[in-house]
């Protein structure tokens, strides 16, 4: 008896190797256990169909506790091959620590530009160490029903804008820009970082401030919270108390015509109410500041490395080739509208609004939040904790243009080396 | 003459407490305090300042100007449970206590908020104060009054009056149940004398009852100081981390986490954030002294 039960497991042991050697095995950390059905039966299928001698697992953990799980990991040698890499600082010390692997040379990082790249790469810019796989992407959103109401036109220029919200106020039948300033964060993010490239001329502000050629309270920076300012009178009754979820139940249930919005709030709308009429615009200009050209915010968010510890290095670097691949990019779009691949390859999106979005591209340059890189590594004062605070309090009334920006360049200066004394 | 023996059983009955304390009680609270008096330096190495980081958090321009702004908004914080909550405590037991209709009612819907947990008090009051579609709107509306509305969480001057307020509220119950407990152990004889002797309701309240509770108003005044510098969930859940608008809102609790943890894009400092632990230590702790020194001491002259 003893025999046979020996032999069985022998059996079935050699059986479970001959398998393993035709097939080469890789597991993906991540902390987008959202996505878990979307990679099992949409993206990972297609990989393993044109290279049917990788198996790849997705084995994702809670948001929340993706970096600590993923740090024991690593320490222990039992972290997957393929790394989803969150962006700036937390993938850069796995880097440092040589956890992640330098993908230079990788194929297909050629895809990518210096914007993409700059979340996952060196303080210098030289070394990249995670593939970038998406951004999401700032600007309006608009209920179309309301704008063919009351006859409006997409504005495209500062004036035009506040134009527009003029005339929904005078109709008194709607907020006519909905967003609450309880949460803060939407005051920096979906306001002054969502109007602001445009005026402060993308890269080139946001690296000025990084070098210290360029000041929170000069030139763009100071613009935009100026801009910012002439948002107040049109943000809805109470403003002060809503939170974000307000803001996105006043705008799905058609109670306000603009929403000042990230790319994925559109999959978030679709949701919440399938009918409303969404449709998109981009931040405006300023020619009369002279800013014509268009800035948008896209910014970086997601990125996948390759586990230095891995043992199927090759493997993985197939994967990672093939996610900077326009194949990879039309599958991730499509399955997640809102979320938009960063290659410079050619995909569409079949979500008519999300697609505008990813028309912005073309049309527009791109910048990213300019407190994200290098300058938010101070505790205290903490320049983005800052940015949220100062934006809030121009919308609320609080703080002049002025002081927001003299408050936030003081702290940043007040630690920040290439800023001291400006 | 003999020896008494060691008392042995006197030991080994307080060995589990004793062991249990000292691991999760005494040797984190050393642990922390070790902590904030060491910093880092530029290269990351773990070197001892001693009270420099103390030093920082009260004169730092960066530190100092939000420690002070957290102290004393949590004094504000404080002020509000002491002028309101025990005040109307006490006023509410004394209702409970002479014997109204239904007074076991009212004992339990008053009592009620105290076990809600504070994450759905936060919750309900962020709904019923919302502008946008809280009830707060609608029942001024019915007085006529609702233009006298505001986004109470909202406004600078308005968000910490309001949390404590709710906070208020929620805990109302635990200073009425320790005064009422303490007033039924009054003996009636007392009052029924007193009644003979002609004193109003008014005059037994100030002259017998208030005397004779006033342990239990020193013990209250002790809960209600510690659990207030020690607050930290009500704000957490109805403001987030930043306790806004413009930390409007932080207290000490709310300073400490974002200090120790970090938040969004700020790092967490554990140094800074064990030193912040550290006063606040030090401030419950005189809190309790105080207590201890000036008031139970003075009371054993007046007990019965």
């Amino acid at each position: 008896m003893r025999k046979w039960l020996v032999l069985a497991f022998l059996a079935i042991g050699t059986m479970g190797s001959a398998l393993a050697q035709g097939k080469v095995r890789l597991t993906i950390e991540s902390w987008r256990n959202d996505d878990l059905k979307i990679w099992q039966e949409t993206i990972l299928p297609a990989f393993m169909k044109k290279y049917p001698n990788i198996e790849v697992v997705f084995a994702p953990t809670a948001p929340t506790e993706y970096n600590a799980v993923l740090d024991t990991k690593l320490k222990a040698g039992t972290a997957g091959d393929l790394i989803t890499c969150r962006p700036f600082d937390k993938s850069l010390e796995l880097f440092n620590a040589k956890q992640l692997d330098s993908l230079n040379d990788l194929p297909g990082m050629s895809n990518f530009s210096e914007v993409a790249k700059a979340a996952w790469s060196t303080d210098d810019g030289k070394t990249t160490f995670c593939v970038p796989m998406a951004s999401v992407i700032h600007g309006f959103l608009y209920n179309r029903a309301i704008f063919r109401e009351l006859g409006l036109q997409v504005p495209t220029t500062e004036a035009q804008f506040l134009q527009v919200l003029q005339r929904i106020q005078q109709s008194g039948k709607y907020s006519p820009l909905v967003m609450g300033t309880k949460d803060q964060w939407e005051s920096a993010t979906m306001g002054y970082q969502n109007i602001g490239p445009t005026l402060w001329k993308g890269e080139a502000g946001r690296k000025g401030l990084i070098n210290g050629t360029q000041q929170y309270n000069k030139g763009g920076f100071l613009q935009a919270f100026e801009a910012l300012a002439k948002w107040r009178p049109f943000l809805p009754r109470g403003y002060q108390a809503l939170a974000y979820p307000d803001a996105q139940n006043l705008f799905a249930q058609g109670r306000g015509a603009i929403y000042p919005a990230g790319s994925w709030d559109i999959g978030v709308f679709r949701q919440m109410n399938p009918r409303l009429e969404l449709g998109a615009f981009k931040p405006y200009t300023f020619p009369n500041l002279g800013a014509s050209q268009c800035v948008i915010n896209d910014h970086p968010d997601i990125a996948i490395g390759l586990n230095s510890a891995s043992k199927n290095k090759e493997a993985a670097r197939t994967f990672l080739s093939w996610v900077a691949s326009d194949e990879f990019a039309q599958l991730y779009a499509n399955a997640l509208p809102g979320f938009f691949p960063l290659a410079n390859v050619s995909y569409t999106v079949s979500d008519p609004v999300a697609q505008e979005f990813l028309n912005w591209r073309k049309q527009c340059q791109a910048s990213f939040r300019t407190a994200y890189q290098i300058l938010s590594r101070n505790p205290n004062p903490n320049n983005e904790n800052d940015l949220w605070n100062a934006s809030a309090q121009v919308l609320n009334g609080t703080m002049t243009p002025k002081q927001a920006a003299d408050y936030v360049q003081s702290r940043l200066a007040s630690w920040y080396g290439p800023q001291k004394g400006k | 003459m003999k020896r008494r023996p060691f008392p042995w059983h006197i030991v080994v009955f307080l060995a589990p407490a004793v062991f249990v304390y000292t691991l999760f009680m005494v040797y984190p609270l050393v642990g922390s305090l070790a902590l904030s008096l060491q910093n880092k330096t530029q290269s990351g190495v773990e070197v001892f300042v001693g009270l420099q980081n103390y030093l920082a958090l009260f004169t730092s321009e960066n530190w100092a100007q939000p420690f002070w702004n957290a102290f004393w908004n949590n004094v504000e914080f404080f002020a509000y449970h002491m002028l309101i909550q025990n005040p109307v405590g006490l006023f509410l037991a004394v209702l409970l206590a002479s014997r109204i209709r239904g007074a076991w009612l009212y004992r339990t819907v008053i009592f009620t908020p105290t076990i809600l947990s504070v994450v759905i008090v936060g919750f309900a009051w962020k709904l019923i104060l919302n502008p946008a579609w809280g009830i707060s709107q609608g029942i001024l509306d019915l007085l006529g009054l609702g233009h006298l509305n505001q986004p109470w969480l909202g406004l600078e001057s308005t968000a910490l009056p309001t949390l404590s307020l709710i906070s208020v509220w929620q805990n109302i119950g635990i200073p009425m149940m320790l005064f009422l407990a303490a007033l039924i152990r009054i003996p009636d004889e007392l009052i029924e004398a007193a009644r003979v002797d002609g004193a109003g309701a008014w005059t037994v309240f100030w002259r017998i009852q208030l005397p004779l509770i006033l342990p239990t108003a020193g013990i209250v005044a002790v809960l209600t100081f510690v659990g207030n510098f020690n607050a930290f969930d009500l704000i957490y859940a109805t403001q987030g981390a930043l306790a806004g608008p413009n930390f409007a809102s932080d207290i000490l609790g709310t300073f400490f986490f974002r200090t120790f943890f970090g938040y969004q894009l700020q790092p967490g400092d554990p140094y800074m954030g064990a030193t912040v632990a550290g006063v606040m230590l030090l401030i419950i702790l005189s809190g309790v002294l105080v207590y201890l020194f000036a008031w139970q001491r003075r009371l054993q002259n007046i007990q019965f």
